[in-house]
């Protein structure tokens, strides 16, 4: 069991290493078989760790296995080891599953495109160490695997490395996310000073014995993991670098920026939640973070007209949803929004990508059209994704899961009337964007013809992602609908129980208030954006739907603030003391060249007339000796 | 018999030498450059003869057969090149010849 | 006897300066002739009569002769002009300075030399002959070898892609 668990990191990095040194020389079959294999066959494995895991419970909680030291000095002690409970095992099948299909789906989507090996190369690599991420067993292994993902999503954005502006989106998110990083190794470093150790376990459990709640050292530790946590889960106020991250191909997006990279920020959270029990503070600034974080992005995602950035703006509002779950301390909550959000999201942003391709790189929703009746299938698994993602009332698994958030919003020992409002406002903007996009993209007219039919290998994960958006749900379901916890039974046992101060009668108030919300803003934007298309008109054209599209000014009030001052700095100072050295030498190098370069006219009397001199000079020399 | 020192011996050779070399230096014309250079292996050889008869043995004699054996080689090859070089660059100036340069 | 030898010299002297002086290329060839005998003469005084019977004969009869064969083939005495461009008296200049500086110290280098008296012992054809196939047998036979490469060499450098020109095709 143990072997295994130390495989299902192992055998991605395996398979990059082979795609990368020798991808040139392979086919595409052989590459692609490679490159999705390889994390089939991780997901597989991850299946039968889990049915271990499921048998042995409730007595073994986690496992754990060492594979060698990695620094051992003074008195730092730090040993590459993994550890599985249910957190971990959570995350790993999202990570696994959802990943395999997207494997699958890209060999079909990245099939004419000349990077193939290089593209499954760096795949594997970003699973791979967003699996050692997941499944470390100290604080500092995750690191390892948090700054793995960073390359690899730096990697992967700017994959189509030819255009510049890729490039420049690619540097955004790294540097945004590396700000976030600073904060957080800071943060180990005080834990490792404090309490001598890098183990999670022994942190958590040294931290609650130590460390009084509210003390000023947890406050601190608590806020830099939080920015760490920001940074990768783009949130506010590191959230610029999202919507530009679409810049890389759809898979890209649908693995890194929807179902796992930014889900690294609500595991930080969730692993070391004791950190954040000691410090209410910082849980009740995650939950007002989260709070604002879903509006803005709900609001900006209503005036976008880039299909793309519709989604990750709807990406960083859903995982606004999971940092107000973690904030109210309904952990169990967070995790299962993560879960079915990476499922439709997924889905979405697989759909979006064949969309796009198969409409010659077309992004702008306003020039495509009438595809319904072009393009069932992904009509019809878009449209259920959009359903599960507003979350249409019983029969999505999204429906669930973020009813789930709501309830808890309100009704958890630091929930709040308020926190629930900005929930449901969101959910109304949710359902808004989501079916504005539906109708604009697959009703009306055509104004872009579709170029050919999408393959299987791109339809079929589709078609499995919009099955599990829908039964996803049923894992766990309210007690007043069917009292199914079989989730939260698996998570509670690693995360504590959430605490509720209201009744189960109000829950039943609450889910049919989500449930009319829900419904109410599809048909809003039916009637919006379907029946009478004019009435977007006067919104559309408002300045304040420019102060939407632009993000709410986040990226004008960066460049001012930051980017604008460096730059002219780096430019005043572009010809120092410094580089006048290097380029004196560089100078002085080339004047001697065009000095000897007389000597060397191709003349013959000129080298005989040298010979004679060299000849007088050293014959005189000697004589005079 | 002859009772002229060594020194001007050697001395008249040297000066042929370098009348030799100044006419090297001092010609573009290639045909020149090659007589210029006969000047200075008849020099040469010249030198070898006086040292024969200073010390009274005829090895100084067989070098200068050697050399002429050379000089004639020398000529004739010098003499092939200079005919290409004149049909391939339609002058005989040394200075035309300067495709080796260093453009620069 | 010595006078002979001051007379040959300044002969030879002043013919090879005449000859690295003219314009003309015939011109100068003779005049190199005439220095090559009045060397012979020198040689001839010096002990070394078969050596100055092979200098005027192979030296002198081959060498030269050949020299100006060549010369009349590149019909280059037309340019009379160009010569007289190329040799203007500044050019001398730093020539002579050169060999003037040499020459001095040739001389200095010849003040240890101690000369032993001349004597009438002339040095035949028969003991050359000897040393040549005895002591230095080996060297004949590479001095051959080098002969034989001489005339290949000479003989497939100066050969000339047949140019064959048709009325409507020049192929070079």
């Amino acid at each position: 069991m143990t072997t295994i668990i130390a495989l299902i990191p192992a055998i991605p990095f395996l398979s990059f290493l082979i795609l990368a040194l020798f991808g040139h020389k392979l086919t595409r079959k052989l590459a692609g078989f490679i490159g999705a294999g390889s994390i089939g066959m991780v997901a597989l494995f991850t299946f039968i760790v889990a049915i271990g895991f499921f048998k042995s419970l409730p007595e073994v909680k986690s496992y754990s296995v060492t594979i060698w030291e990695w620094i051992n000095t003074g008195n730092l002690k730090v040993d590459i080891s993994f550890s599985l409970d249910a957190l971990s095992l959570v995350f790993c099948f999202v990570i696994t599953f959802v990943g395999f299909l997207i494997h699958v789906y890209s060999i079909g989507f990245m099939s004419k495109d000349e990077g193939f090996s290089r593209f499954f190369a760096y795949m594997n690599l970003f699973i791979g160490s967003m699996l050692v991420l997941v499944l470390a067993d100290n604080i500092l292994l995750m690191y390892l695997g948090w700054e793995g993902v960073g390359l690899c999503s730096y990697l992967l954005i700017g994959f189509w490395y030819k255009e510049p502006a890729n490039g420049y989106a690619a540097r955004k998110a790294f540097i945004i996310t590396r700000i976030g990083d600073t904060a957080m190794i800071i943060g180990i470093f005080i834990l490792f000073l404090n309490f001598g150790t890098v183990n999670i376990n022994e942190l958590m459990q040294q931290a609650s014995g130590k460390w009084a709640s509210g003390s000023s050292l947890a406050v601190l530790t608590a806020a830099l993991l939080l920015c760490g946590a920001l940074g990768k889960s783009a949130q506010l106020p590191l959230q610029t670098w999202l919507p530009d991250a679409m810049a890389g191909p759809s898979p890209v997006s649908a693995l890194i920026h929807a179902a796992t990279m930014v889900t690294a920020g609500v595991y930080l959270i969730a692993r070391t939640h004791v950190l954040f029990s000691l410090a209410p503070v910082v849980q009740s600034a995650i939950a007002i973070i989260g709070a604002l974080t879903l509006l803005i992005a709900g609001f900006s995602a209503l005036a976008q007209h880039d299909l793309k950035r519709i989604l990750a703006y709807s990406t960083i509002s859903q995982i606004g949803y999971m940092f107000l779950a973690l904030g109210v301390g309904a952990w169990s909550a967070a995790v299962f929004h993560f879960m079915i959000h990476a499922f439709f999201k997924a889905l979405l942003f697989l759909g979006a990508g064949i969309v796009i391709l198969v409409l010659n790189e077309e992004h702008d929703i306003f020039k495509m059209g009438g595809l319904r009746k072009k393009m069932p299938v992904v009509f019809i698994t878009f449209l259920i994704g959009s359903a599960s993602l507003s979350a249409l009332p019983l029969i999505t698994a999204g429906f669930y899961s973020k009813d789930e958030i709501l309830w808890y919003a309100y009704s958890s020992q630091s929930g709040s009337i308020l926190l629930w409002l900005a929930g449901i406002v969101g959910a109304l903007l949710t359902a808004l964007y989501s079916f504005r996009m539906i109708f604009i993209t697959f009703y009306g007219e055509a104004k872009t013809e579709p170029a050919f039919n999408p393959g299987k290998l791109m339809t079929v994960p589709l078609i499995v992602l919009a099955v599990l958006s829908l039964v996803g749900g049923y894992v766990e379901l309210p007690a007043s609908i069917g009292n199914i916890h079989l989730f939260s039974n698996l998570v509670d046992n690693t995360l504590p129980v959430v605490v509720v101060k209201a009744g189960e009668n109000q829950e039943i108030l609450f889910q049919l208030l989500s449930a009319i919300i829900a419904l109410t803003g599809i048909y809003i934007a039916y009637l919006i954006y379907f029946k009478k298309p004019s009435l977007s008109e006067p919104f559309s054209h408002s300045r304040i739907n420019k102060y939407f599209e632009k993000g709410w000014g986040f990226d004008k009030l960066y460049n001012t603030l930051f980017v604008n001052p460096v730059v002219w700095l780096s430019v005043i100072d572009k010809n120092d003391f410094f580089d006048w050295w290097n380029i004196g030498i560089a100078r002085l190098a080339l004047m001697f060249n065009s000095l000897l370069s007389y000597a060397q006219n191709g003349k013959l009397r000129w080298y005989l007339m040298s010979f004679a001199i060299g000849i007088a000079l050293i014959l005189t020399y000697m004589l005079s000796k | 018999m002859l009772t002229v020192s060594i020194e001007t011996q050697i001395l008249f050779a040297g000066i042929l030498f370098f009348l030799g070399l100044i006419g090297l230096l001092v010609r573009r014309n290639m045909i020149f450059m090659l007589m210029s250079i006969e000047i200075m292996f008849n020099s040469a050889g010249l030198v070898f003869i006086i040292a024969a008869t200073h010390w009274k043995q005829p090895d100084g004699q067989v070098m200068f057969i050697f050399i002429l054996a050379v000089t004639a080689v020398e000529v004739s090859i010098a003499l092939a090149l200079i005919l290409q070089v004149y049909h391939h660059f339609k002058t005989l100036d040394a200075d035309a010849v300067n495709k080796l340069k260093d453009h620069n | 006897m010595d006078v002979f030898f001051y007379i040959a010299a300044s002969v030879a002297i002043i013919s090879t300066i005449l000859a690295i002086s003219g314009r003309n290329a015939i011109h100068s060839l003779l005049y190199l002739i005439l220095s090559l005998l009045a060397i012979s003469v020198v040689l001839y005084l010096l002990n070394a009569p078969f050596i100055a019977a092979l200098e005027v004969i192979i030296y002198a009869g081959a060498i030269m002769v050949l020299f100006i064969f060549v010369t009349m083939m590149l019909n280059i005495g037309i340019e009379r002009e160009t010569e007289k461009k190329w040799l203007n008296p500044r050019m001398w200049i730093v020539p002579s300075i050169l060999a003037l500086i040499l020459l001095v110290n040739l001389i200095l280098a010849l003040k240890n030399v101690k000369s032993i008296p001349a004597d009438n012992n002339v040095i035949l054809p028969k003991q050359v002959g000897i040393s040549l196939f005895s002591t230095y047998l080996l060297a004949v036979e590479i001095a051959a070898i080098l002969l034989m490469a001489g005339v290949i060499g000479a003989y497939h450098l100066g050969s000339q892609k047949k140019k064959v020109k048709h009325r409507f095709l020049e192929i070079k």
